[in-house]
């Protein structure tokens, strides 16, 4: 189960992040989880969102590089050590990790993170056959 | 002093008789010896026959940058390489460079304008002269050096760069006479500057600054940084590199020694000559020269011309500094710059062709900077940061090593370029020179 993030080119200026999160509020689309990761000149924002494709035709649209790229959400116990025990399966099945992050709101007991894996179907398979629960497009767009 | 005063003052009568002569001894020299030159003779019909003076000349197909490009490496010469003593490459529009050759008599005719050169600029027997022009491949070094030697002068083949050394020869051999690039001059002055020194008290009285266009303004700002004559020097490797003109101390236009480097003035567009005085393209036919000789070759630069002589008694004629380009050439630090080979990286890098803009700007250090804006599609986007910092590095280096100078790449955002009736603009010149 893997759901879609939506990755945009951003230059560093000023206004660029709140012109990009205004296009997606005025289109009704909902940012669940987000990470900037920037250099010196440019930066890259990741999103999940609840209307991933036409969050694409919007940017596309407006001259906004995009891309769409396969992420894990799994659902990790809020409890000191929940992350590392998810790592450690991970790891253990040597299976790397790009990047990772959280998400905005809150909905249960557990914290809901996304990762961002080179190899994201065997990924999935390792977490499932330690039985954490991965999140699936259904629930995101329902939370 | 007037280096060559027999040639350099001769009456304007005996000058054009030399070079109807020379002229009609080259056209027979290249026709037999080049088989590419004959064909091209052939093709606009014109046998050595037909030349004979130089008011002949019109009648002769041009040469460009393109044939020299097209017959790279040994097409346009008319000698064996086995006949050269020397050779110098000089980066090309896209794919191959601009080859160029040297017999030994060659090389003496090198010295011997270089040598009018550095008179016309003022040096005496006896000068010590810092040539800090790169030594190698680029012409500016070496052809300096001969100059200097075939006049006698000292040299310090200082090559370019390394400034705090510059500046350090200049305090310990006090030479009079500086050679370099008019921004690398100005570069000097703030380095000294901030190493405490006063540069109008430092010993360079004489400035022989060339290899890339500079202004009135820009003169003056040397002039009163170190307290030296500022003069200007002409050239270009297809004709011989540096030495095809230069400023007397009246920096009243460039003598440009047209007994061996024979110039027109002419429309770019019709190839027409235009009336003496008006802006044109500067063509050049080498009169005199054995291994790579050249007809009525376009420089794509823009000046103007007259035949006035001049109050020091050089009879030659003289050109206005360069007022622009029939093409997108730019001269950074030297170097020519051609957006096309930007372009040409750009593609060979990930098969697609992405929007591109070079900005040039001459910062507060006085140096020129390329910049190379390069926007982000969707086909090179990546969402990891290691792949898109490894795009930039690889455009970086790529792009240097066709240029041999230093460039700094920035990834922009699609539409960020501006676009003129739909076509992006590649070049953004941003110094005031």
């Amino acid at each position: 189960m893997k759901i879609k993030q939506i990755s945009v080119f951003l230059e560093n200026r000023k206004g660029r992040l709140y012109e990009i999160c205004s296009l997606l509020g005025e289109a009704g689309i909902n940012i669940r989880a987000l990470t900037i990761a920037e250099t010196e000149t440019f930066g890259v924002l990741r999103m999940v969102v609840d209307k991933p494709a036409q969050a694409a035709e919007l940017f596309r649209k407006h001259h906004v590089t995009v891309n769409q790229t396969d992420v894990v959400a799994v659902e990790v116990p809020d409890t000191p050590g929940g992350l590392a025990n998810v790592l450690k399966i991970l790891s253990d099945q040597n299976v790397n990790v790009e990047y990772m992050y959280g998400f905005v709101k809150k909905f249960s007991e557990k914290a809901l993170l996304v990762f961002r894996f080179d190899d994201p179907a065997r990924a999935h398979q390792v977490l499932m056959a330690a039985g954490v629960t991965v999140i699936g497009e259904k629930d995101i767009t329902g939370l | 002093m007037i280096w060559n005063e027999a040639i350099e003052t001769m009456p304007l009568e005996d000058l054009k008789n030399l070079q109807s002569e020379r002229l009609v001894k080259l056209v027979r020299y290249i026709y037999e010896r080049c088989p590419v030159y004959k064909q091209k003779l052939d093709k606009a019909g014109v046998s050595p026959g037909d030349i004979q003076g130089i008011e002949d000349i019109t009648k002769l197909p041009f040469t460009t940058k393109l044939d020299m490009r097209d017959h790279y490496p040994y097409g346009l010469f008319s000698r064996p390489q086995s006949d050269l003593v020397e050779i110098h490459v000089s980066s090309g529009t896209t794919g191959n460079p601009t080859l160029v050759g040297y017999t030994r008599d060659d090389l003496k005719l090198w010295g011997d304008v270089m040598a009018r050169v550095l008179c016309c600029a003022g040096a005496k027997p006896g000068d010590f002269v810092q040539n800090a022009y790169g030594y190698g491949l680029f012409t500016g070094g070496l052809g300096f050096h001969y100059g200097a030697l075939e006049m006698g002068l000292t040299i310090i083949p200082a090559s370019s760069g390394q400034t705090k050394r510059q500046l350090k020869i200049m305090q310990d051999f006090k030479p009079r006479i500086l050679a370099c690039t008019p921004s690398y001059c100005l570069y000097m002055a703030e380095e000294a500057k901030e190493l405490g020194l006063d540069p109008r008290q430092g010993s360079w009285k004489i400035g022989i600054f060339g290899a890339e266009p500079w202004s009135e303004p820009m003169r003056n700002e040397i002039e009163q940084a170190w307290d030296m004559l500022a003069t200007d020097v002409y050239g270009l490797s297809e004709i011989i590199g540096p030495g095809v003109s230069q400023e007397c101390t009246y920096k009243d236009g460039l003598h440009l020694f047209s007994d061996v480097f024979y110039p027109e003035i002419i429309d770019p567009d019709s190839g027409v000559p235009v009336p003496e005085g008006s802006n044109g393209e500067l063509v050049i036919t080498t009169l005199t020269k054995q291994a790579i000789p050249l007809l009525r070759y376009r420089t794509r630069d823009i000046v103007s011309m007259t035949s006035q002589p001049c109050r020091c008694g050089r009879t030659s004629p003289r050109t206005s500094k360069i007022k622009g380009r029939t093409d997108d050439m730019i001269i950074v630090r030297g170097i020519n710059v051609f957006p096309s080979q930007i372009e040409h990286v750009l593609l060979g890098i990930e098969g697609i062709h992405p929007h591109y803009q070079l900005v040039i700007d001459r910062k507060a250090h006085k140096l020129d900077e390329v910049e190379i804006m390069v926007e982000v599609d969707e086909k090179i986007f990546s969402d990891e940061i290691k792949r898109m910092s490894a795009l930039e590095q690889k455009i970086r280096k790529e792009i240097e090593a066709i240029l041999s100078i230093g460039v700094s790449v920035k990834l922009v955002e699609p539409k960020t370029i501006q676009r003129s009736e739909g076509k992006a603009k590649r070049v953004v010149d941003k110094r005031s020179i």
